[in-house]
């Protein structure tokens, strides 16, 4: 990473987060504390009830911490989901427009930044289609420039390529690594895919499962562009695995 | 430091676009033509017949339901069942229909009973949307009311009419009460179901997107719901329009012809013609409106991605077997993104072959 700036873009600091009362009450996360880098790449993995959704959320705004603070020093922050949830009744374009509408932007303005967006994805040209009208991946991608228009400093993604095939979600890891590169944002990616958080992140932080804990955290000194299928990534991602299946282990006793 | 970013990333942006694959990385290089190829194999393909085959697709089996119907009446008719003084053909109702169309009274009675009908209607919508949103929003309200506008939806319309005739006497009011009592409770249920059913996910992305308060329900909650409130609206008019026939039949202000004391009339002078000829001007009246109904169904659907027919599904399994290599996503996409038909749900009719509403209105 070359051109990092210096300031912290993200501070999470002691958070807890508990759902219900009583007896039946629930801690989805206990006492998380992590400091985000402005322009960084990280990736938060965990297994199944690890509160990665719900840390995602609270950074997103979604939702608030029982104790603990998430400071974002005013940053602004979009998210992106797994289902690409793009709103059925809107064209791509459309869909797109609608968090500049939100923010008040000029008809004129507004067509040019969606035209703008969605070249940046790759789908020049298919403003007018709907969304019934694209594969998953374009889906994603007209999702992905959605978030963009919400001129997020960072950007949090919920398993976005869970649900695509891997020859898709491939390529769509080289697309998001290079707007990343080319827009400085700040990205928060939950995945439960070790090697996409191996290929994707500067940094992974792995969460402990119930309640949510962070076990551990990796730097990824790996050159970019990756790929993959890389020896490199695959060292690591094992590496990771390990710790995540010990992590898994303790659940089952 | 927030907004320096903004500015630094929209630049880079706008960079981009002008010239793209500029940058070093390798993945840029390879990457178009990949996700280009992709994007062309993975776009779903449309199928869609010319207009013309449309329009007669949907149109001959109306027409053939219409031949049978008329058929079925005469045969009953020359069977002697009952004399034509009591029960007249078809040939002499619709002899009598057309020579209606040429009176001044006709046309007075039918834009009277329109007007009724849409008066009663208008406000029945406003009134059954305010109750319908306050009722979605407020759990109070849900708790205090929410099962009482299902059992007044129940409640056949006519009973109302006793306690309207005492309190407006023989007026037009006591019709319009009936009229919007019958109409807002479905009203207000179509809203009630429209926001509930709303995806949470939806709202998530709304709520994310900074939409928040009134700019959530304008953005995301009130087109979410629009398939509901429109099955609502089309119910609610089923109902008004019921309600307004029974209040019409009962309630006579001496002076204002309308379609309905016309209907009473005929019967009172056992003009058996003239009771066909007025229940052939209602029968009309539902068929049209009926059409606009699914007419703004069906285009509702098809924008979403839903089908555009009832039966499509079942056509696109047949072609898919006969042929062995139809496009299978369509099939799939049919199957799941068409919702069975639950309470007060529109559009099973969508092919207007069966006349599901316009039964429920006589």
């Amino acid at each position: 990473m070359t051109a990092v700036l210096p300031d912290t873009a993200l501070r999470i600091d002691g958070v807890s987060r508990f759902f219900g009362t009583g007896a039946a009450q629930v801690q989805a996360l206990d006492n998380v504390s992590l400091d985000v880098r402005s322009g960084e790449f990280l990736c938060l993995l965990g297994a199944s009830g690890c509160g990665k959704s719900t840390l995602l959320g609270l950074i997103a705004g979604l939702d608030a911490p029982s104790t603990g603070t998430v400071d974002t020093a005013g940053r602004r922050t979009g998210m992106m989901f797994q289902d690409s949830a793009l709103l059925p009744w809107l064209t791509a374009g459309g869909n797109v427009e609608v968090p500049l509408r939100l923010r008040g932007i000029r008809r004129a303005e507004r067509r040019a930044r969606v035209d703008e967006l969605l070249s940046m994805v790759r789908l020049a040209g298919m403003a007018d289609r709907r969304p019934h009208e694209l594969s998953g991946g374009m889906r994603q991608r007209v999702s992905l420039a959605r978030a963009f228009a919400q001129e997020a400093d960072i950007l949090c993604m919920d398993e976005p390529f869970g649900a695509l095939d891997a020859m898709t979600r491939d390529l769509l890891h080289d697309e998001l690594e290079r707007i990343w590169r080319q827009t400085g944002v700040t990205v928060i990616f939950v995945t439960h895919d070790v090697r996409e958080a191996v290929r994707l992140g500067d940094r992974i932080v792995l969460l402990s499962s119930r309640p949510g804990r962070v076990a551990e955290v990796f730097d990824v000194d790996i050159d970019r562009p990756r790929r993959i299928d890389s020896t490199q990534v695959a060292e690591l991602a094992t590496r990771v695995t390990t710790r995540l299946r010990e992590e898994v282990g303790r659940h089952g006793h | 430091m927030a907004t320096d970013i903004g500015i630094n990333r929209s630049s880079l942006t706008k960079g981009d676009t002008s010239a793209p694959g500029d940058t070093r990385t390798a993945a840029d290089d390879l990457d178009p033509g990949v996700l280009a190829g992709l994007d062309a194999l993975d776009i779903p393909t449309a199928q869609s017949r010319p207009l013309a085959g449309r329009a007669w697709a949907a149109a001959w089996p109306k027409i053939g339901a219409l031949v049978v119907f008329l058929l079925v009446w005469q045969l009953v008719v020359w069977s002697g069942w009952k004399p034509t003084y009591v029960l007249p053909g078809p040939v002499s109702a619709l002899r009598e229909f057309g020579s209606r169309l040429g009176t001044g009274h006709f046309w007075d009675a039918l834009v009277r009973t329109i007007v009724r009908a849409l008066k009663g209607y208008a406000l029945a919508v406003v009134i059954g949307g305010v109750v319908g949103l306050a009722v979605a929003r407020f759990t109070v309200l849900r708790t205090a009311i929410g099962s009482f506008i299902t059992s007044l939806q129940t409640m056949p319309s006519v009973v109302w009419f006793p306690l309207a005739i005492l309190l407006f006497k023989l007026s037009e009011s006591a019709i319009l009460f009936v009229v919007i009592l019958g109409a807002a409770p479905s009203i207000a249920n179509g809203v009630i179901y429209g926001v509930d059913y709303v995806p949470p996910l939806l709202v998530r992305v709304g709520r994310s997107m900074g939409a928040r308060g009134f700019s959530l329900y304008r953005y995301v909650v009130a087109p979410a719901a629009l398939p509901s409130v429109l099955a609502g609206l089309k119910q609610g008019w089923a109902f008004s329009w019921r309600s307004l026939m029974a209040g019409e039949l009962l309630v006579i202000v001496p002076g204002h012809p309308s379609i309905g004391a016309d209907l009473q009339n005929s019967r009172e002078l056992l003009d058996a013609v003239g009771v066909m000829a007025s229940m052939i001007t209602i029968f009309f009246i539902g068929v049209v409106v009926d059409a606009a109904f699914n007419a703004a169904d069906r285009q509702l659907r098809a924008r979403r991605g839903l089908v555009a027919e009832g039966n499509s599904a079942v056509r696109a399994a047949q072609r898919g077997r006969s042929r062995n290599t139809a496009a299978p996503g369509s099939a799939e996409a049919t199957a799941a993104g068409y919702p069975p038909a639950g309470p007060g749900a529109i559009g099973h009719d969508g092919g207007g072959a069966n006349g599901g509403g316009e039964a429920g209105q006589s």
